[in-house]
């Protein structure tokens, strides 16, 4: 009776307070990850004098190339197991995804390795985007016209 | 109150992201690819752009924008180019991101080894 109660509250607390606390992790840190954005978005709108939409364009590649040479370096897979999702949701997640597949096929060759598995996590993103906004396309045409 | 805004939807997002892996058995990759296409879903009704307005780079990094983005490409080629203009202009916006994805990581993992 004392063994099935415990188990019970076990069951009902640890993980609820796991769920909870890797959410807050991942709110935060991803919540930082969009401060950077808009500060890089500032930063280089400021320095070199140019719309916030160029800046975006610069800030996703400071990005890509801050998830590339992180995961190259090692630190990216050990902040993952930290921050959950606050680095997989960014666009340095598809940086990552990327990278890694790289490096790890490096040594079945140039071609055979990196040329056909570099796409092989982070080809879902383009296929299914490309799919999708293929598709809601359509459907944006279909309701109002082409515009 | 730019910056709050940014914290704010880039949190909530990467927030939901980790609800959906925690509560079923996907895996990021069903993630990812979940919320591009739910980013290419709002911006049907325009939505996601009034979101880009209201949180700035808070809403252009995480993964959402990319399946926006290549919309609103698709919808800038319509508006050019008429109804071909849809595969013309999908990959304007986001060439950017795609490209210099494969050129550093190509070039950086000539550089580097793995480690496991």
């Amino acid at each position: 009776m004392e063994k099935n109660k415990y188990k019970d509250l076990v069951n009902r607390h640890t993980p609820k307070e796991n769920i909870l606390g890797n959410g807050v992790t991942a709110f935060l840190i991803g919540g930082f990850m969009g401060m950077l954005a808009e500060f890089f978005i500032e930063f280089y709108s400021y320095i070199l004098r140019i719309s916030s939409k160029e800046a975006a364009t610069f800030m996703i590649v400071t990005f890509i190339f801050a998830g590339c040479l992180l995961t190259c370096l090692g630190f990216f897979d050990r902040w993952v197991g930290k921050a959950k999702c606050g680095l997989i949701i960014p666009i340095t997640g598809f940086a990552h995804a990327m990278q890694s597949a790289a490096l790890e096929y490096r040594k079945e060759g140039l071609v055979t390795g990196i040329g056909a598995n570099m796409f092989k996590l982070a080809g879902s993103v383009i296929i299914y985007g490309v799919v999708s906004a293929y598709a809601f396309g359509l459907l944006r045409i279909l309701l109002f016209g082409v515009q | 109150m730019n910056y709050v805004n940014a914290f704010l939807f880039a949190g909530i997002i990467c927030f939901i992201g980790q609800l959906i892996l925690d509560n079923t058995k996907l895996t990021p990759g069903h993630v990812t690819t979940i919320f591009v296409v739910v980013g290419a879903f709002l911006d049907v009704f325009n939505i996601y752009d009034k979101l880009v307005l209201w949180a700035g780079g808070g809403a252009l990094v995480p993964i959402t924008s990319f399946g926006h983005m290549l919309i609103h490409g698709a919808m800038q080629g319509v508006g050019d180019y008429g109804f071909m203009g849809l595969c013309v202009g999908m990959f304007n916006l986001t060439s950017a991101g795609i490209m210099s994805a494969i050129v550093i990581s190509f070039f950086l993992s000539l550089i580097f080894k793995p480690r496991d």
